[in-house]
This record gives structure tokens, C-alpha cells and sequence, in this order.
């Protein structure tokens, strides 16, 4: 079945072009709308499964086979042919004049019909030649594969519940055109099988969050917004496409394989070492920033919120936004060869996480704390790659794109139930009217707060413990404790959204109903008698059997991921482990291999794998105890998870050590907020008013958009009417000076013309004039004598002329002759 | 000047005398009878030469007509003798120079009776025909 993978972007395409192309001219009902959309992402869904099922679990799977790619296959064509580029070891300076020459000569000796194609130059290492062929060719693997399932799968069921929240709207068509646009870049940027198809699925997806931003683009907010998102993009897009420029240039090639194959033999670069690797990961980095709104690029997703619900919950919460995720874990070689960079990337998250959760505390809009929430997360997961536990990351993709989806649809369905009401000030009580969305969103609450069994608990939760335990990074101990506080103030703020949304007093009876013009477009639809009364509702079918959907995956969904913990210390289940599952695409640098099947994971355990025989079943076999490796980096700084080990004096408390205090914490954030906003609604305020800086600062979000006004946006205004100045002042200054020039210039010009040549004309021409004119006057006798004899002097002169000769002759032979 | 003219003149008569001298006196009337080409040349070249000078130092129109009279016949001479000349050195065809004198004779008459008529015309309007008192050619 993955031979027919390529169908899987293709199929979202397809389905946007026709609502895009067809929906307006042909006016396509919203029912036929949705059914090309939804049932254009179900089939790419179902293809998705079906091919995930053969590549991995199927009793012909070829799993563990890192990549397999459709370059063989049917649907495999070389987008951008290839010329001959310098492949540099070191020195990176052009192919040579020696070198061209050789390879001229080696062209000549080929048979006349292979003269065309490149050769190979250069004797060893320093001096080689490749080809630069960049196919379109999909790859299905480890990572892929859940990407793949994440995009399709949440997003059929967005799709659905957008079915639902987009009904009666003018732009359904548009809505849905630009959504499966979305999705083919989406699916094309994790399939892609080299930089530059991630590329372009990176710039793809950009460009759609762009135009789903400003869907409503008559609200100015929203237009500023997708503005916002898309120039923020921008800038991590320049380092993504810098670094992609390092990848061409060291390896010389795109083609993942390829490129990590030969990454594989660089040398490592430990802590401060600024070597090739680093700064192509820097500039990757840079571009995952950008994509997954990490410090300070973290702007423009709040502001995103301005789009519809769906666009939020898919785009903006599960899909898009781990890009840069996807990016960081597909290019782990790379980041791994520089401790740098890892160290880099776990501060970042981990600086993300908190600073982004102390914001959602004291945000009032619902949608806002949504987003807060998801740049913390998002933190999270880059918190856990830059500690090396790169499958725990994607793990908390997962389980993040279900709980965070299912919490953006089900605050979508509170909007929707409360006639386009975002403030959650003006909520409370909805668990009475909204029942079903009350119980979906209370599995993402629990899941977010990492309440065991719930699918968070299992993502957080390993993430924290790979911080204590990490021997990547010297630093482990601050991202641990960092993370720690983002998740006690994660269960606060999350606590602090459903008491006031879904328990408590009903405000909206009382309060005034802000009826902004801009949520008119949607409102027509109600035209029931609640409708003036703004009494909640429960949402349609088509909303909340998706918010089902999500929650039963929000409670589930981490048993993939189970701690091993749990499990006797190995991660069980075979491939239905995540870690396992992962396992292939992750390089280990100690043994330099793909995958820890040789000798340990990350923290040292010796990992399991019975993935051949055993699947779905727990295994009993007691772990397998071995010496340390040392440090992948060889240093090893202050080491959390060692201490407390050496403390409790064994291995499998110490992983207990850190879930316990992950669940209190857990429990801490979520009784601090029942605290604060049920049993005594009066704490928020004095709080607020005791520690003012903080709740200020938290409340203005820190600043950073002033900050950013100010250092750049106003910058570069002064700049620009700088420029302008210039512009009017010097550049038109010299336009007009020179057409005063030009203009005095004329005048003398004219002035001697009409002075001095033509009088010069003038004088001449008389003096002449006057000078001749006597001599022919004479001339003019008008006696017919004179004239005559003029005739007679032109005559003697023809003879002259003609006979002259002769009659010198003749004159000299009389002569001769003598008298 | 006068010496170098006398010279002149006097070498054409003696080239025309060293003829009549150096031949037998039984020849002599032979080439009477069938004079040289040379002979009629000359003879023309004095015509022609009178002519211009009376056309140039005359005052009277009517002598001056008869000076451009001189000046056509002594283009006639000419005409009339290399005819003959190219007809007894073969050519008996070679009758266009006889044909072109009987063509300048009615070319001469036609402008004489148009000359005369313009003299009779001047005469009346001038009261004079010497040409030096007449210089309304140059307006």
C-alpha cells in the first residue's frame, strides 16, 4: 500500500482545487463542499493507515528499513536536474581550472553518447564532484508515519467539526479550499523525502496559515494578524533557507538519506565548538523558531487566533506549528553532532514553556490562553529534543495535537454556543448547556495537566524525567526545574480556563452581550429565540462527535507512549512503543549509528527489542543492567536524575522519584486554581493586586510586542521616512537641480546662439558678400562683344586644354625645322 | 610679341611654300587640280580666325554678321574637305560632312533673317546698331 502514498497530498489537493476553482462559479452547496473535503481527506486518511499498517506491522512489513522512499516507484520525477556542484570536505573554494579540465578530458575519452552526463573529478577526499538532483519523491518512515497519521487523522476530524462551525458562512467554499491546500503542503512538507520538498511544504503551510489568518480580512485585526504571522515566518524562513544552502553546499545533495549518511561521519562538536554542523543547525534552528513560535519569534501565534476556530485548532495547535518539530527530529543527525545546539534548543524550550504558561495565567480570552498554552508546548517539545530525547518530543506532538485540538474544537464549540463570545469573563456554568463539550473538554484538561492515565501525563512526564536524566547537555538540571514550574503554572492556568468557562456562576446572564458587527457573519444562522436571549446551546453533531473522537485519543493516546517506568524499565509493546517505533530515524552519537539497537539509549538503559516476535504484549524479561557508556560528548555536567539516584539507591525508584513530583505538581497547579476560582472567587483579584509588577507584566504579555514595536517596527518607520526624506530631499533635490541646470544652460546657450553665432553668421556672410560682389557686378557689362570674347578666351582654353600638347609639338617642329 | 607672331606666321606660309617649291613644276599642276587636305584646313583656320576678329573689333551688327557668316563657312570648308578626303581614301560613302554644310547653310539663313529682323527691331527702339552703345543684355 505505500506504493500509493503519493495519493495522500495529492488527494487534499485535488480536493481544494475543485472547491477552490468550481465553488464560486458553479455555487456549490455547503453540502457538497464539505463532502469533497472531508471525503477527500478520509481517502488520504484511510490510504494513510493502510500504508503505515504495511510498512510497519503487516506480516510483509519492512520495518526497520529507515527510509523507504517512492523513488522507485510510479509517482518519482527529478524536479530540479542536476548540474555539477562542488562538494567540499574543507576548503570550499570552486571547482578549479585544473579540475575542469580533467573532467573535459574525461568527457572526451566517454562514447560520444555519454558525453552529456557528469564526471566524477578529483582524486580523494578533498576534491570531489557530485550532481545535484533533487527528486519528488515521498518517504514513508518512523517519523513520517506519525506525521502522516497526526495530519490526517486530527485533521478529518477538524474538518468534520468545521463542517459544523463554518455553517451558513459566506466564504464555506474558500474556507475549505484553502484547508486542503493546507493539508497537501502540510502532508507535503512531512513526506517530502529531501530539504528542499520541506521546503517548499514549509513555505506552503505558511502561506496558507497566512490566508486562513485573514480569513475574515474585512476585521483589520485579522488582516494585521495574518501580516504579523507571515513576516515573523519570514524571518526564521531566511535561516531554514540559509541552512538548507549549508546542506547543498557541504553535502551536495538534499536527498535525507544522503545527507545524514554522510553527516554520520562528521566529527562531534562539544560545548562551544562553533563547527559546520552547528551553524547549519543554528540556521535550521533558527527557521523552527519561526514555524513553532519559540522565543522571541513566539508573536505571531497568539495573534493567529484571529482565524476561524478550526484554523486554530488544526493549523495553528496540532499540525503546523510542529513543523518545526518535525524539522529538529528529522535533522537530528545533524543537531546532535553539536552540543551547542542541543543546549541551545533546551534552553529556548524550556525559556518558551515558562514564560508562555505565566502569560496564559492571566489572559481572559479564551482562544489567547488556548494559544499561550500552545507556544508552551510547544517549548515542551523542544525542551525534550534538546536534552536528546527526540522521540519523546514527537511523542508530545502527538499527544499535544490531541488534547490541543480537542481544546481549540471544544473552545470552538463554546464560541459557537455562546453566539461568538470569546471573553471568558462573560462565561461560566456552560457545563449545564453544554454537556458534551463540557465532558470532551474536561479529557483535555486532565491530559494537559498531566493527570495520570491521561495521554499528557505520559508525554510531560517523560519529558521531565530525559531533562533530570539527560547526559546531553550539561544544563539538564535548570530545563528540569524550568519545565516543572511551566507545568504546575500549565495546570493553573488550564484550571483556571474550565472554572471559568464551564463552572461557577452563569455571568452571561447578567453581563451585556457584546454584540461586535464582526461576528454578524456568523450569527444568521441562529435564528432561534436564544438566540436574543444568549442562553448557551449545545453545538450540532457534526461538532461534538469530533470533540468525542479527540478525547477518547486525549485519554488513550499515551499508552504508546507508556513510561517504561511502569513497565519494569523497557519500553514494551514493540513497535507499538513510540520510542521503539521512532527508534530507526534517531542517531545515537556514541555508536554513531541510526537507532540504539547496538548498545544503550539516551540515560544509559539498555533497551528492549523483540519487535520480530512479540507485538502488543508486555514483556516480563527483567532489564538488563550494564555499565555507563560515557557521555556522548565526553563531559558530563551536574546530572539531576545521578543525585537522586545515589540517594534512593536505585534505578527504578529514581524514575518514580520524578513522576511523583510531576503528578504533585500536577496536583498543585490544579488545586491552586479550584482554589482561586471555586472555592474563593475573590483570591484572583487581591493576588493580583499584592504581586502588581507580575500580574502587570504577565498580563501585557511581558511586553514583547511593545518592545518589538519599538525596537523594530519603529525603527524601521524612522528608517523608512529617513529614506523617504532622502528621497525628497536629495534624490528629487538633484532631479530638480538638474533641470535648473538644464534650464540656465539653455538660456546662455540661447543668448550666445542669437548673439554671438548668428551675428558671427551675419558679419561673415556680408563682408562676403560685399567683398565679391564687385568683381561679378563687372562682369555683368551687358555688351554682347564682352561676352563674345569670353567665349572666345573659353574656346582658346578648350583648345588649350585638348590640343595643347599637339600644338607644342607643332610649334617646337617649326622650331626644329629653323629659319 | 610682334617678333614671335611674324614668326609664327611666317612658318605656316613657308610650311604651305615648302611644298610648292620642293615639287617638280610637272606636279605642280596635278595638286592645282587636287590639292592637298592640308590647304583647305588652313584656308579654314584663317577664315575662322578673320571671322572672330571681326566679330570682336566691328561696332557695326551688320559686319558682325557677316564675320559670323565667315565663321560658319569656314566651318563648311572644313566640312566639305575632310568629306572629300574620306571619300578618296576609300570611304565613297562618306557623305555626312557635305550633308552637314547644306544643313549649317539653312541654319545660317534662318538666323540671318531672325538676326536682321532683331537688328531692324533694335533700330527702331535704339536708333543705333552699334553694338557699343547697346548694354541692355545685362538687365
Amino acid at each position: 500500500m505505500y506504493r500509493y502514498i503519493w495519493l495522500v497530498p495529492l488527494l487534499p489537493l485535488a480536493g481544494a482545487a475543485i472547491n477552490g476553482l468550481l465553488g464560486r462559479k458553479l455555487r456549490f452547496s455547503e453540502k457538497l463542499v464539505s463532502s469533497i473535503a472531508v471525503g477527500s481527506i478520509a481517502l488520504a486518511f484511510l490510504i494513510t493507515l493502510a500504508a503505515v499498517y504495511s510498512y510497519t506491522f503487516s506480516s510483509n512489513a519492512i520495518w526497520p528499513q529507515a527510509y523507504v522512499t517512492s523513488q522507485d516507484g510510479t509517482f518519482s520525477f527529478t524536479w530540479i536536474p542536476g548540474g555539477a556542484v562542488r562538494l567540499t570536505q574543507g576548503s570550499h573554494e570552486r571547482l578549479s581550472i585544473k579540475l575542469q579540465e580533467e573532467a573535459a578530458r574525461k568527457r572526451a575519452a566517454l562514447p560520444p553518447q555519454q558525453r552529456e552526463q557528469p564526471v566524477l573529478v578529483g582524486g580523494g577526499e578533498e576534491q570531489r564532484s557530485s550532481v545535484l538532483n533533487v527528486e519528488w519523491s515521498y518517504q514513508l518512515d518512523a517519523l513520517s508515519s506519525i506525521f502522516m497519521l497526526v495530519v490526517t487523522g486530527v485533521g478529518l476530524c477538524i474538518f468534520v467539526f468545521a463542517t459544523g462551525y463554518m455553517h451558513g458562512d459566506p466564504g464555506f467554499y474558500r474556507f475549505f479550499a484553502y484547508m486542503g491546500l493546507f493539508m497537501f503542503s502540510m502532508l507535503v512538507l512531512v513526506m517530502g523525502s529531501n530539504f528542499l520538498m520541506m521546503f517548499v511544504g514549509w513555505e506552503g503551510v505558511g502561506l496558507c496559515s497566512y490566508l486562513l489568518i485573514g480569513y475574515y480580512f474585512d476585521r483589520q485585526e485579522a488582516a494585521n494578524a495574518s501580516r504579523k504571522a507571515f513576516i515573523t515566518n519570514r524571518i526564521g524562513d531566511f535561516g531554514f533557507a540559509l541552512a538548507i544552502f549549508g546542506v547543498i553546499a557541504t553535502f551536495g545533495t538534499t536527498q535525507y538519506g544522503d545527507v545524514f549518511a554522510q553527516a554520520s561521519g562528521y566529527p562531534l562538536e562539544p560545548l562551544g565548538q562553533w563547527g559546520l554542523l552547528s551553524w547549519i543547525a543554528l540556521g535550521l534552528f533558527i527557521g523552527a523558531c519561526g514555524k513553532s513560535a519559540q522565543l522571541p519569534l513566539h508573536v505571531w501565534l497568539p495573534d493567529a487566533m484571529a482565524g476561524p476556530t478550526p484554523v486554530s485548532a488544526l493549523i495553528h495547535a496540532a499540525t503546523m506549528v510542529t513543523a518545526g518539530l518535525y524539522m529538529v527530529t528529522r535533522t537530528n543527525v545533524i543537531f546532535q553532532h553539536s552540543q551547542t545546539m542541543m543546549m541551545v534548543v533546551a534552553l529556548v524550550g524550556a525559556a518558551t514553556a515558562l514564560f508562555a504558561a505565566t502569560i496564559g495565567i492571566t489572559q481572559n480570552d479564551i482562544k489567547k490562553v488556548l494559544a499561550y498554552s500552545t507556544v508552551s508546548q510547544l517549548g515542551f517539545m523542544f525542551m525534550a529534543c534538546g536534552v536528546g530525547a527526540f522521540a519523546i518530543g514527537i511523542f508530545h506532538v502527538m499527544t499535544h495535537a490531541f488534547f490541543k485540538a480537542l481544546m481549540f474544537l471544544g473552545a470552538g464549540s463554546v464560541i459557537h454556543g455562546m453566539h461568538h463570545e470569546q471573553d471568558m469573563r462573560r462565561m461560566g456554568g456552560l457545563r449545564k448547556y453544554m454537556p458534551y463539550t463540557y465532558l470532551t473538554f474536561l479529557a483535555g484538561w486532565l491530559a494537559i495537566c498531566g493527570i495520570i492515565p491521561f495521554s499528557g501525563f505520559w508525554s510531560k512526564d517523560e519529558i521531565l524525567w530525559n531533562a533530570a536524566a539527560t547526559r546531553y547537555i550539561p544544563v539538564g538540571w535548570i530545563v528540569w526545574i524550568v519545565g516543572t514550574i511551566a507545568a504546575t503554572c500549565t495546570a493553573f492556568y488550564m484550571t483556571r480556563l474550565v472554572a471559568m468557562t464551564f463552572w461557577g456562576k452563569e455571568k452571561f446572564l447578567d453581563a451585556p452581550h457584546d454584540h461586535t458587527p464582526e461576528h454578524e457573519v456568523h450569527d444568521h444562522d441562529h435564528e432561534t429565540p436564544t438566540h436574543h436571549t444568549h442562553i448557551p446551546h449545545e453545538s450540532p453533531a457534526s461538532m461534538w462527535v469530533p470533540l468525542a473522537v479527540l478525547a477518547v485519543l486525549a485519554t488513550v493516546g499515551g499508552f504508546v507512549g507508556i513510561s517504561s517506568a511502569f513497565t519494569g524499565g523497557q519500553h514494551v509493546g514493540g513497535r507499538m512503543n513510540i520510542v521503539n517505533f521512532l527508534d530507526p530515524i534517531i542517531w545515537n552519537p556514541t555508536t554513531r549509528f541510526f537507532g540504539t539497537h547496538h548498545v544503550v539509549d539516551s540515560y544509559g538503559k539498555q533497551p528492549e527489542f523483540k519487535e520480530a516476535h512479540v507485538e502488543l504484549s508486555v514483556l516480563t524479561t527483567e532489564p538488563l543492567h550494564v555499565e555507563l557508556p560515557p557521555p556522548p560528548y565526553g563531559q558530563e555536567g551536574f546530572n539531576l536524575a545521578h543525585m537522586v539516584e545515589s540517594a534512593v539507591h536505585s534505578e527504578a525508584l529514581t524514575e518514580w522519584v520524578f513522576i511523583i513530583i510531576s503528578l504533585l505538581v500536577a496536583g498543585l497547579g490544579i488545586t491552586l486554581g479550584w482554589l482561586f476560582y471555586v472555592k474563593n472567587p475573590r483570591l484572583p483579584d487581591i493576588w493580583a493586586s499584592r504581586l502588581r509588577p507580575l500580574y502587570q507584566a504577565s498580563y501585557n504579555k511581558y511586553w514583547v510586542d511593545e518592545f518589538f514595536g519599538w525596537a523594530i517596527t519603529r525603527r524601521t518607520m524612522d528608517a523608512a521616512r529617513a529614506v523617504f526624506a532622502f528621497d525628497s530631499k536629495v534624490v528629487d533635490g538633484a532631479v530638480n537641480g538638474s533641470a535648473w541646470l538644464t534650464k540656465l544652460a539653455s538660456r546662455i546657450t540661447g543668448g550666445v546662439d542669437q548673439y554671438f553665432v548668428d551675428g558671427l553668421v551675419n558679419a561673415v556672410a556680408a563682408f562676403v558678400v560685399r567683398l565679391m560682389s564687385p568683381l561679378f557686378r563687372a562682369a555683368q557689362t551687358g555688351f554682347a562683344q564682352n561676352y563674345a570674347l569670353v567665349m572666345v578666351f573659353g574656346l582658346v582654353a578648350a583648345v588649350a586644354l585638348f590640343f595643347g600638347a599637339d600644338i607644342l609639338k607643332a610649334v617646337q617642329s617649326i622650331f626644329a625645322i629653323g629659319f | 610679341m610682334h617678333f614671335f607672331m611674324l614668326k609664327f606666321f611666317s612658318a605656316a606660309f613657308g610650311l604651305l611654300l615648302q611644298e610648292a617649291t620642293s615639287a617638280p613644276m610637272h606636279t605642280a599642276w596635278e595638286k592645282a587640280q587636287n590639292p592637298d587636305l592640308s590647304r583647305f584646313l588652313v584656308i579654314g583656320a584663317l577664315l575662322f580666325i578673320i571671322g572672330v576678329a571681326g566679330v570682336l573689333t566691328r561696332r557695326n551688327i551688320i559686319v558682325i554678321f557677316m564675320s559670323i557668316e565667315l565663321i560658319l563657312n569656314a566651318a563648311n570648308l572644313n566640312f566639305i574637305a575632310l568629306s572629300r578626303y574620306l571619300q578618296e581614301t576609300g570611304n565613297v560613302n562618306a557623305v555626312a560632312g557635305q550633308i552637314f554644310a547644306v544643313f549649317v547653310i539653312v541654319v545660317a539663313a534662318a538666323e540671318a533673317a531672325i538676326g536682321l529682323g532683331i537688328v531692324i527691331a533694335l533700330y527702331r527702339n535704339k536708333e543705333t546698331i552699334w553694338v557699343d552703345e547697346i548694354d541692355i543684355l545685362k538687365w
